[in-house]
């Protein structure tokens, strides 16, 4: 079996006296489909925060791809890592977000190549090429000259999306992103990211309240529940047979809540 | 009766001076607040504090006192200027401290999501200040930049006291030779107001030019 290419040791997470993760360790596969499902506030989006070093970890250990992504080797030991070093580690992960986080001033084209040609010095006709490809994939390429403030949710998510895939990370990280959208408009979304997850070997980590599509999409479950993983498995063990009490809870408020497994 | 074309004259020479200020002024408080409002929001304690004491030094005390300083107290220190560098020098520290806080809010107001969607996409500080806030925040300064703008062209008049013939100095002369305050006075109100309207209208063709494009057809 294939080494993990994410593995979380031990991390804890606290706000001021909130602990929001308490000690939680666990392994992604490389190429491995993701699903993280649980109630609001059981850390689960934290997780993807902390992989994108939006935010840092107040105790344990991650490695990412071979090295660690908040420490790195300095003199025999770990030091705190520096922005070199974390600007190494961000080029393996990208992240779509629940609210998009489009750049306004800038029209879809240039959302998606402004950081290939920044970060990596793609030249410009290089990078639209690689641009145009990428928003062929995701349905946007004839809304490439248009600016982010002309599209719907779903068609800025999937710009989002492209943008994203642009720098060609090893690892993506969705966080809710269909949380935001009009009901009509998740679809079109999720297609994408069914696409994504049958053509390429990425490996994805998913933050969804969307269990019909955790079920079809995610190779493993991981169900979160104050700051631990309560219980995890298949989609099919999860989703059917849960073992949990707290899995089950959570799973019957979703389905009376309207939501398909 | 008064011939007034000469008096007039001296009056425009003076408003001449007043522009100069104004312009000098104007682009040296720019740079000064975008150097004090970056270095507002920079990581480095160092830098912060050293910007954080600049704008309220020059916030908390007057532009009076300030241009009084630089023109009488600097030579002291080495340091001769001539009156209108005295004057610009003066005004774009003291105008510069208070633009300064409007970089730092409008860099500011660009929210979390931007931010975090830079790191996301492993651009550099720098690289996100420059292609992704600063174009943003820009447009959210401009507004406030116009009113400084004219508080500096206003706030020009008080280098006649350090010698400098500038257009309210100019009036004082004229009032002082013809006895009236009329005239001269009803001039360079009507050229003050000018000009103000010349920087706000410039401003609000700036203002357009920018902020095309984010509510609407790129072009």
């Amino acid at each position: 079996m294939a080494a993990p290419i994410i593995r979380i040791d031990n991390i804890t997470k606290r706000y001021g006296p909130l602990t929001v993760l308490d000690g939680l360790s666990m392994d992604v596969l490389p190429g491995e489909k993701l699903a993280l499902i649980g109630p609001s506030g059981s850390g689960k989006t934290t997780i993807l925060r902390i992989l994108m070093t939006l935010e840092t970890i107040s105790g344990g250990h991650i490695e990412v791809d071979g090295d660690q992504l908040y420490h790195m080797p300095k003199n025999g030991s770990l030091a705190p890592a520096d922005d070199r070093h974390l600007h190494k580690m961000r080029e393996k992960i990208g992240m779509v977000f629940q609210h998009f986080n489009l750049f306004p001033h800038k029209c879809v084209l240039d959302n998606v190549t402004l950081a290939p040609m920044l970060t990596k010095g793609v030249a410009k006709a290089t990078a639209e090429k690689r641009a145009m490809e990428l928003l062929d994939m995701v349905g946007m390429a004839d809304k490439a000259k248009s600016m982010p403030a002309q599209l719907s949710g779903g068609q800025k998510q999937r710009v989002a999306i492209a943008r994203a895939l642009a720098l060609s990370p090893k690892i993506m990280l969705f966080d809710e992103v269909t949380s935001a959208l009009d009901p009509e408009l998740v679809e079109e979304v999720l297609n994408v990211m069914r696409k994504l997850a049958v053509e390429t070997d990425m490996t994805m980590l998913l933050v969804t309240h969307e269990m019909g599509f955790a079920h079809d999409f995610a190779d493993r479950i991981l169900f979160f529940d104050r700051g631990k993983i309560v219980e995890e498995g298949r989609p099919d063990e999860i989703f059917r047979a849960p073992k949990q009490e707290r899995t089950q809870t959570f799973l019957r408020k979703i389905i009376a809540a309207g939501h398909r497994v | 009766m008064t011939d007034w074309s000469g008096y007039i004259g001296l009056i425009l020479e003076g408003a001449l001076v007043t522009l100069e200020l104004t312009v000098l002024g104007s682009l040296l408080a720019l740079v000064m607040a975008f150097v004090a409002g970056l270095g507002r929001v920079s990581r480095f304690l160092a830098v912060r504090a050293l910007a954080t004491a600049y704008i309220e030094f020059f916030r908390g005390t007057s532009i009076f006192v300030q241009l009084f300083w630089v023109y009488f107290v600097l030579p002291f220190a080495g340091v001769t200027l001539s009156p209108l560098q005295a004057g610009v020098l003066a005004l774009g520290l003291n105008v510069g401290a208070y633009g300064a806080e409007v970089v730092r809010g409008a860099v500011k107001a660009i929210g979390r999501e931007q931010r975090e969607a830079c790191i996301a996409l492993n651009l550099s500080r720098y690289q996100s200040m420059r292609h992704v806030i600063l174009p943003q925040a820009l447009p959210l300064m401009l507004p406030t930049f116009c009113n400084n703008a004219i508080e500096l062209l206003k706030g020009t008049a008080v280098v006649s006291l350090i010698s400098l013939t500038d257009m309210t100095f100019q009036a004082q002369v004229v009032r002082a030779q013809t006895g009236s305050t009329l005239v001269p006075f009803a001039t360079i109100l009507v050229l003050y107001f000018l000009m103000a309207l010349a920087i706000s209208n410039g401003m609000r063709w700036l203002e357009r030019r920018v902020t095309r494009g984010l509510d609407g057809v790129r072009t």
